[in-house]
């Protein structure tokens, strides 16, 4: 009943005209860079950051999630027409959806990863509505030690799920929680590592470092990639999926849901993992398995409902306990900061607007992408043909005006340009940036949790195991840090990144 | 044996840890260390400095070992005029305006790309100028003035 009232609630934030109008310009400005080529989820969302700052935090949000969702499903798009994965979740997709469209069914593919990513959806919401609540009242209860350990255990289990060396992962982790070290102490008032910038004072901007690392680098490895890649986009002359298609679909639908919102729950799994573990389960399953490969639309369905499920899940451990599962996830946390809203139980409590008007937003923006995106297909395959070199200056003015609105330091500028070569330097030498970004995010809250825990307890560090909950996050992150480092284990996990 | 440290992958991953490690335990000797009970400010930097020293360490083993070599390629082009232009935008709005800004930025970024063509930048340029224009001064109501003096 209680649930029921709190969905009445949200919608009605949801209906206001202003949230609406964000909304739909959040999905659809997601999409439209996320079909865009070259232009994963992440830079979009990293680019499209700062101006989320001139709006109320609620509307903030929704625009957020909406180019979230928008830009996971302009991915798809991509991955289905010409085969380019815009981000690892949607690689998965690659491999049955574009021979769906070289045999000229990539509208049903489309449709399919449409309907399927929408199912999907409406489910994560419910979850989302049904267990929020109850894990924020469970967090409530948590005191400094436990907070401090969850956060490690979310740390490290981000880190070590990220593609590449395990050692090498944890130490952006650490990098990033070093730079989140930046500016005045919270407690002291000693500003540390400012060279004397007063720019610095404040810290690193989130903001800042995720255009410099993911954006700026980005578009530096693209120039810098010798090949030129001439995209074929195939046609797509029919949208609507045979009864044939829809019959074949539910069953993967049903089963990528579920595991989606299983491993978006997580922190630290995520997209990737459920629409690989989806495609895995549906190949088990398959009556004739030689047809995945070959344009299986199992291979489509499944993986399309277990991506959208998880990165609507991936909201559960973000809004209920304010530690973020993936990069996404960190950029919304920091935009929730930035609009001086502490993230954690107690936002569902102190902002209830907030947080039942972005699940009503997230149900809202997902059938917006449904009714949107499958007649507006054309338009899309238009874009697809647009050349690199012309989009990537648009990039370089939006991210640096975003930037500079948000303080209006030029000195924030340059910061992404130290941020845009660390990035590529980081690029090269195989570290992954995702780490560092969850790092930065959490670091602040990390070193105050760990510096409160330490003066409850008399400076003994053995809070952190004799309180019950404290100690079993310990012993999870020392579990998952053991089974990583095992040779067999390390093994089949370099094999499921490939 | 010789150990080929050119484009060593791991072993310039190493070192680049080891360096900021070392850098940050030093630059946080200024700040109190403190006990475990009462932190000081310089505590936290401290400690992760190490461990990333030691990560470092571990790293940079791990590439004289296996000696794999970098992969990417980097276009020197793009790794200088991109941060360039951010650099001009920065220098250029605040003292002559947006749309000077706007100018450089988008004119020197295109250039670090592999085919400039001017024919094609200029009016890229001035569509670019003019939706930021729109968007920014317009819709969003940044109080930036278009062109200092006007």
């Amino acid at each position: 009943m209680e649930l029921y009232h709190n969905l009445i609630f949200g919608f009605s934030v949801m209906f206001s005209l202003s949230n609406m109008a964000y909304c739909f310009i959040g999905v659809l400005g997601g999409t439209l860079i996320g079909v865009l080529p070259g232009i994963g989820p992440l830079p979009t969302i990293a680019m499209l950051l700062p101006l989320t700052f001139h709006v109320p935090p609620v509307t903030a949000l929704i625009l957020l999630a909406g180019i979230f969702y928008g830009a996971a499903y302009g991915g798809s798009t991509t991955s289905i027409l010409v085969n380019l994965p815009g981000e690892t979740s949607s690689v998965v997709t690659c491999i049955d959806g574009y021979q769906m469209a070289l045999k000229g069914r990539a509208g049903p593919a489309l449709a399919i990863a449409a309907v399927g990513s929408f199912f999907a959806g409406t489910v994560g919401t419910m979850i989302i509505a049904a267990f929020g609540p109850p894990i924020a009242e469970m967090a409530l209860e948590f005191g400094s030690p436990e907070y401090f350990s969850l956060m490690l255990l979310g740390l490290v289990t981000a880190a070590v799920l990220v593609r590449g060396s395990i050692v090498k992962s944890l130490a952006m982790m650490v990098l990033g929680l070093l730079f989140g070290v930046v500016g005045a102490d919270v407690n002291t008032g000693v500003k540390r590592f400012c060279f004397d910038f007063f720019e610095l004072a404040d810290g690193v901007g989130f903001a800042t470092v995720a255009i410099g690392v993911f954006a700026l680098s980005e578009i530096i490895s693209n120039l810098s990639d010798p090949e030129t890649r001439e995209i074929l986009v195939t046609k797509v002359t029919h949208l609507y999926p045979t009864w044939q298609d829809m019959k074949q679909s539910i069953a993967p639908i049903l089963r990528g849901t579920v595991l989606g919102a299983f491993f978006g729950a997580l922190p630290g799994t995520g997209q990737s993992i459920a629409s690989f573990s989806s495609y895995m389960m549906e190949l088990k399953l398959a009556k004739d398995p030689s047809r995945f490969g070959q344009g299986a639309i199992e291979g489509v369905a499944g993986p399309e409902s277990a991506n959208n499920a998880a990165s609507q899940c991936a909201f559960i451990p973000t809004l209920t306990l304010g530690i973020p599962g993936s990069a996404t996830m960190a950029l919304i946390l920091g935009a929730l900061t930035i609009q001086g809203i502490t993230p954690g139980p107690t936002v569902m409590i102190e902002q209830p607007a907030l947080f039942w008007g972005l699940i009503a937003s997230m149900w809202v923006g997902n059938l917006m992408l449904v009714v949107l995106n499958l007649p507006l297909i054309g338009i899309w395959v238009k874009l697809l043909k647009v050349p690199y070199r012309l989009l990537f200056p648009a990039i370089m003015v939006f991210s640096s005006i975003g930037i500079y609105s948000m303080n209006n330091l030029s000195f924030d500028v340059y910061l992404v340009a130290i941020f845009g070569i660390l990035g590529i330097t980081l690029r090269l030498l195989e570290f992954s940036p995702v780490p560092l970004m969850l790092g930065l995010v959490l670091g602040p809250m990390l070193e105050e949790n760990l510096r409160r825990s330490l003066y409850i307890s008399d400076g003994d560090p053995t809070i952190f195991i004799t309180k019950p909950l404290s100690l079993a996050f310990i012993v999870g992150t020392a579990l998952i840090l053991i089974v990583m480092a095992t040779p067999a284990v390390s093994k089949q996990r370099d094999k499921i990144m490939k | 044996m010789k150990i080929e440290l050119n484009k060593n992958k791991d072993f310039w991953a190493g070192l680049m840890l080891i360096i900021i490690g070392a850098g940050a335990m030093f630059l946080a000797r200024d700040y109190r260390f403190g006990s475990a009970l009462n932190m000081g400010p310089g505590f936290f930097p401290s400690v992760l400095g190490g461990i990333l020293f030691a990560f470092g360490i571990i790293t940079m083993i791990v590439g004289l070992r296996s000696g794999e070599k970098i992969q990417g390629n980097l276009s020197i082009r793009a790794i200088i005029l991109l941060p360039l232009s951010l650099v001009l935008f920065g220098i250029l709005i605040e003292r002559v305006g947006f749309v000077p800004a706007l100018t450089a930025l988008i004119l020197v970024a295109a250039a670090a790309g592999r085919q400039f063509k001017i024919a094609e930048v200029l009016p890229l340029t001035a569509l670019l100028i003019v939706v930021s224009i729109a968007m920014f001064i317009w819709g969003i109501g940044l109080p930036y003035s278009l062109i200092k003096g006007f």
